[in-house]
C-alpha cells in the first residue's frame, strides 16, 4: 500500500518506560497532572510533617482495619468462650469479645495488628490535634485557607468518633462502662434524651444491639467520609500551595521549595515509611488495651482507675470538674446540669475553633490572602488566645485522671478536683497574659537584634578603659526573616455611608482593639538607619 | 534555583506586571509601613558535604542501600517469625514473642525503607529548590460573571424564580420526603416499649432475695458481719434467658452492714434495714457506673468513673462529685429460713438522671 511505504524507516529504539507510558497517556491523559504536578514545589519545615503524621497513620488504621474485619464479629450473642486464653475458659461474654480474644490469641500476628491498629489510631488523633495547633498559632488558617480549617475540624471530630465507636467494639468491661457513661449522658438531655438512649441502644441499656450498630459506623459510614474529607483537604492544599515561613526571596507571590518529584516524593515517601515504621516498633513492644484483663462487660463490677482512651480524657475530666448538687427538677422533669454543662461548654469551646478564622477575618477586615505563615509571636494576642485554649483543654484533660493523681502522687481527692476546677477556669486567663506578654518581649528582642545587631561575644576595651561588647549586625538575609511581618493596628470607629455607628462596628472596634492595642511594628529601613546614624 | 516551567513561563511573564493587582485585597486594619524593608532575594546556594567530597558521597550511597538491604532483611525475618513462633494454647509468652517477633521484622522492613528514601532524598538528590508562582485562588471575573449568566441563564430557562407556585410547592415536598426516611428510625427500639415505664422498675419484687454476685447463691443475715460489704444480684436473675444483663444493669446492689448506731437513718426507713445491713442501688446516679468501692472505716462508697462519693451511714446522700442524688436504697428484711429478701422493689428510679424521671 501506498501509505506504508511512506512510513518513517528504521525505527527508533526506545524504553521501556518511555512506551509504558505513552500507552498510559494515550488511554488517561494523566500526563497533565503529572507535567502539572511533577516539579511543583512544596515549602519545607518540620511542623509541616504533623499532617502528614495523620495521614500516614490513618493508611495504617485503613489497611490494618480492614484486615481485622476479617475476623472480628460484631456480634453480642452469649457465647462461652473456648479460645486460648485459659484464665477466660468457659466464661460467657458476646460473640464480639469472643472473637477479639480469638485475633489475640489465635490469629498469628493478629495481636500484632490489632495492636497497630490501636496504636495508630491513638498516634491519627494526636497528629490531627498537633497539626491543627501549628495551623493555628502560625495563622495558616487565614484567607484563602478557612474553609478548609472547617474541612479538618471535621476530621478532627469524625475522628474521635471513629476512635469512641472503635474503642467500643470489643465489648469488654472498659468499653462497656465507656458506653454506660454514654448511656448516662445522653439521658441527661432534656426532652430527647430518654428515647435517644432507647433508641440508641436498641431498648435498654445494654441491650444486644449496640455493638453491630457501631460496627456499621465505624466501619462503613464514618470511614466514608474521613476518606472522602481528607481528598479534600489533601485536594485543597495543592489548589491553595503549601503556605511558608518567611525566608529571603520568599514571597506572597511565589512558593519556595523541593520539587516533588524527586526530592520531596523521597522525603515524604520514606517519612511515610518511618511513621509505619515506628507504629510497626511500639505495636511489637507495647500491649494497649488487654480487653483479656479486664474480661467481658458486665454492669456490676468495674476496676479502679478506669480511663477512656486519652482523646476522650477531655470530656471525661470535665464531667468530674462539675460541683456536687447540680441537678434540679422543674415543671416536674428533671434537668442535669451536671451533664449538660459539660456538654454545653465543650459545644461551645468546638464552636469557637472551628469560627476562630471568621472571627479574625472580621476584625482584621483583611481580604488579601495570605501565604507566608506567622511566626507565634508576631500575633500576640492569637498565640496567646491559643495558649488559653491549650490551658483549658488540657485542665479538662488532666481531670481524666483525677484520681490517678491522686493515688499516685498521696493527695486527697477533692483536693485535685478543686485545684483542677481553678486550673481549667481561671488557667487559661493566666496562659493568655502571660503568653501574649512573652510574645511582645521576644518581638521586642527581634527589633532590637535587627537595630542593633547581635551580641558577637567579643569584648573590646576603649581607649578611655571602657569594655563594650562589640554588635554583630545581621546580614540583610537574616534580618529579612526578622522584618518581613506586617503589624495592624486598632479599628479607627468611623460612621458609615449614612453616617452610622452600627453595633457591629463597635464589637468589631473593641475586639480589633483588644487584639492590636499591644503593637509592635517590625522595624522599617528609616528606623535601622536613623539607629545607625545615633550610634556615630 | 530550578525556575518551575509548568506554570507556563509566558503566563509567568503575563502575571508579574498583574501580580500585585490581582492579590490586591482590603488590607483591613494592617499597617503596611512606606520604607519597609525590601526581599533581598534568594541566598546563594550552598553545596552539602555530599555535593563537595565524592568520599561522602560514596558513602551516603553506601548507607542508603545498606538500608534498604536491611528492609529485605527485615522483611524475611518477619516472615521466618511468623512460622518460628507459633500462638500455642494456654502459653500467653508465645502470644508475646509471636506478636514481638513479627513486629521487629516489620518495623526493619518499614524503616529502612523509611530512612533509606530519606536520606538519599537528603543527602544525594539534588538539592535546587523549584519556584512556583502562586496565582489568586479565586478565578478570572470573566469566568465568574459567566458563572452568573449560567445561573441566570438557567433561572429565565426554568421559570424557578418566576414560578412562584412551583417552586414553593417543590420546596416544600423536598422538606417533607426525608420523614418517612426519619420515622423508619423508630424501629431502633423495640416498639411496644416505654422507656420511662421500664426504667422505673427492676427485677426486685416482696420477697424476692438477695444474692451474690455473680454465683447467685442467695444470702443469710448471719453470713453478713459487721463491716463487711457484698456484690448482690436479685435471686434467679442468673437463670435468666433474655436480657440478663439489662436486669442486672437495674438490679445491681451492695450490702453492708454498719453498727446500728453508725446508722443514720431517715425516719420512714427505719424499717428499711436489718440490724444494721442496708441494701443500696449500685447504679450511680450520675451516669451509670457501678459504684463499686466501698472505704469500711469511713462508710463511703466511690465511684470510679467521676469520683461521686456516697455516704453509707447517712443514707448515701451525695458528699462530693458531680452526682446529685444519693443512690436508691432497697428495702430488705429476712425471711422464715434466716435469708435477706426485699420488701419491695426499689421506691424510685435507679441510676442516671432522665427527664421523665419525676
Amino acid at each position: 500500500m501506498s501509505t506504508a511505504s511512506t512510513r518513517s524507516p528504521a525505527p527508533v529504539k526506545r524504553s521501556f518506560t518511555a512506551e509504558a507510558s505513552e500507552y498510559l497517556n494515550d488511554r488517561t491523559g494523566l500526563a497533565v497532572a503529572i507535567k502539572g504536578l511533577g516539579r511543583k514545589a512544596f515549602p519545607d519545615h518540620w511542623s509541616f510533617l504533623l499532617g502528614e503524621v495523620a495521614l500516614f497513620s490513618f493508611v495504617v488504621i485503613l489497611v490494618s482495619g480492614t484486615f481485622l474485619t476479617f475476623f472480628f464479629q460484631a456480634s453480642m450473642a452469649e457465647v462461652h468462650y473456648d479460645g486460648s486464653y485459659v484464665p477466660l475458659k468457659g466464661v460467657e461474654m458476646s460473640v464480639a469479645m469472643a472473637s477479639t480474644l480469638d485475633i489475640s490469641f489465635d490469629i498469628r500476628g493478629g495481636l500484632f495488628v490489632r495492636q497497630m491498629h490501636h496504636w495508630a489510631a491513638l498516634l491519627f488523633i494526636a497528629a490531627i490535634g498537633l497539626h491543627m495547633l501549628r495551623v493555628f498559632f502560625t495563622g495558616a488558617f487565614r484567607k484563602p485557607r478557612e474553609i478548609n480549617w472547617v474541612f479538618g475540624f471535621t476530621l478532627f471530630v469524625l475522628a474521635l468518633a471513629e476512635g469512641f465507636t472503635g474503642y467500643s467494639l470489643p465489648d469488654d468491661l472498659l468499653s462497656g462502662n465507656g458506653l454506660r457513661i454514654i448511656d448516662g449522658l445522653v439521658k441527661g438531655i432534656p426532652l430527647i434524651g430518654t428515647w435517644t438512649s432507647f433508641l440508641l441502644f436498641g431498648g435498654e441499656f445494654p441491650g444486644n444491639v449496640i455493638v453491630g450498630r457501631l460496627y456499621t459506623l465505624h466501619i462503613l459510614l464514618l470511614p466514608a467520609l474521613l476518606v472522602l474529607l481528607i481528598a479534600i483537604h489533601v485536594g485543597y492544599v495543592f489548589i491553595h500551595k503549601h503556605t511558608q515561613f518567611a525566608g529571603p526571596g520568599r514571597e506572597p507571590t511565589n512558593s519556595v521549595g523541593p520539587p516533588i518529584l524527586p526530592i520531596y516524593a523521597a522525603k515524604a515517601g520514606g517519612f511515610m515509611f518511618i511513621i509505619w515504621g515506628v507504629i510497626s516498633l511500639i505495636a511489637a513492644l507495647f500491649t494497649i488495651n488487654p480487653i483479656w484483663n479486664y474480661g467481658p462487660y458486665d454492669p456490676s463490677p468495674v476496676s479502679a482507675g478506669t480511663q477512656p482512651d486519652w482523646y476522650i480524657g477531655f470530656a471525661d475530666g470535665a464531667l468530674r470538674l462539675i460541683p456536687p448538687g447540680w441537678e434540679f427538677v422543674w415543671l416536674d422533669r428533671t434537668w442535669s446540669f451536671n451533664i449538660l454543662v459539660p456538654l454545653v461548654v465543650i459545644g461551645i469551646f468546638l464552636l469557637l475553633v472551628v469560627a476562630y478564622p471568621f472571627i479574625e477575618a472580621w476584625i482584621k477586615g483583611d481580604t488579601r490572602e495570605h501565604h507566608i505563615a506567622d511566626r507565634p509571636r508576631n500575633a500576640a494576642t492569637r498565640t496567646a488566645i491559643g495558649a488559653a485554649g491549650v490551658t483549658f483543654y488540657a485542665g479538662l484533660w488532666a481531670a481524666a485522671s483525677s484520681d490517678i493523681l491522686a493515688t499516685h502522687f498521696s493527695l486527697t481527692m477533692e483536693g485535685v478536683i478543686h485545684a483542677l476546677q481553678a486550673a481549667t477556669v481561671l488557667g487559661p486567663f493566666i496562659a493568655y497574659f502571660i503568653t501574649k506578654r512573652v510574645c511582645i518581649a521576644l518581638q521586642k528582642k527581634d527589633r532590637e537584634i535587627v537595630l542593633h545587631g547581635y551580641e558577637s561575644g567579643r569584648i573590646v576595651k576603649l581607649p578611655g578603659g571602657e569594655f563594650i561588647e562589640v554588635h554583630q549586625p545581621l546580614d540583610e538575609y537574616d534580618r529579612w526573616r526578622l522584618v518581613s511581618h506586617e503589624s495592624y493596628q486598632p479599628l479607627m470607629l468611623r460612621p458609615n455611608a449614612r453616617g452610622k455607628i452600627t453595633v457591629g462596628q463597635r464589637v468589631r472596634a473593641s475586639l480589633s482593639r483588644w487584639f492590636f492595642e499591644d503593637r509592635i511594628a517590625p522595624v522599617t529601613r528609616g528606623e535601622l538607619e536613623a539607629s545607625h546614624t545615633s550610634h556615630h | 534555583m530550578a525556575q518551575d516551567d509548568h506554570s507556563g513561563a509566558e503566563l509567568a511573564a503575563a502575571d508579574s506586571s498583574h501580580a500585585a493587582q490581582e492579590f490586591a485585597g482590603s488590607t483591613g486594619t494592617a499597617v503596611v509601613p512606606y520604607d519597609a524593608f525590601e526581599n533581598p532575594g534568594f541566598e546563594p546556594h550552598r553545596p552539602r558535604v555530599t555535593d563537595q567530597d565524592p568520599g561522602r558521597e560514596k558513602r551516603a550511597q553506601r548507607t542508603v542501600y545498606t538500608l534498604f538491604y536491611l528492609s529485605i532483611l527485615g522483611s524475611v525475618w518477619a516472615v521466618a517469625a511468623y512460622m518460628l513462633f507459633p500462638m500455642e494454647s494456654n502459653n500467653v509468652d508465645a502470644v508475646r514473642l509471636n506478636n514481638m517477633f513479627i513486629g521487629f521484622g516489620a518495623t526493619l522492613a518499614l524503616l529502612g525503607i523509611g530512612f533509606g528514601a530519606v536520606h538519599w532524598g537528603k543527602s544525594l538528590m539534588t538539592s535546587a529548590e523549584s519556584i512556583d508562582t502562586r496565582h489568586p485562588i479565586s478565578t478570572s471575573e470573566a469566568t465568574q460573571r459567566g458563572a452568573v449568566e449560567v445561573f441566570r441563564q438557567a433561572d429565565e430557562e426554568s421559570g424557578f424564580s418566576r414560578r412562584t407556585v412551583i417552586r414553593n410547592s417543590l420546596i416544600g415536598a423536598l422538606l417533607v420526603f426525608p420523614l418517612p426516611a426519619v420515622v423508619l428510625f423508630r424501629g431502633f427500639a423495640p416498639q411496644d416499649e416505654l422507656p420511662a415505664e421500664l426504667l422505673s422498675h427492676t427485677m426486685w419484687k416482696k420477697g424476692t432475695r438477695l444474692a451474690l454476685d455473680p454465683s447467685g447463691v442467695a444470702i443469710k443475715a448471719s453470713d453478713v458481719t459487721i463491716g463487711s460489704a457484698f456484690h448482690v444480684i436479685p435471686e434467679g436473675l442468673t437463670e435468666l434467658e433474655h436480657g440478663k444483663l439489662e436486669e442486672k444493669a437495674k438490679a445491681a446492689v451492695l450490702l453492708m452492714r454498719l453498727e446500728p448506731g453508725e446508722l443514720n437513718q431517715l425516719p420512714e426507713r427505719e424499717s428499711w434495714s436489718y440490724e444494721g445491713i442496708v441494701a443500696y442501688s449500685k447504679i450511680c446516679t450520675h451516669v451509670g457506673c457501678p459504684v463499686a468501692l466501698y472505704e469500711q472505716h469511713t462508710h463511703h462508697l466511690l465511684c470510679p468513673c467521676h469520683q461521686s462519693q456516697f455516704d453509707v451511714a447517712n443514707h448515701c446522700e451525695v458528699i462530693f462529685g458531680p452526682a446529685k442524688r444519693p443512690l436508691p436504697q432497697l428495702p430488705i428484711a429476712v425471711d422464715d429460713e434466716g435469708y435477706l429478701i426485699a420488701q419491695s422493689d426499689f421506691t424510685e428510679p435507679v441510676g442516671p438522671s432522665f427527664w421523665e424521671r419525676n
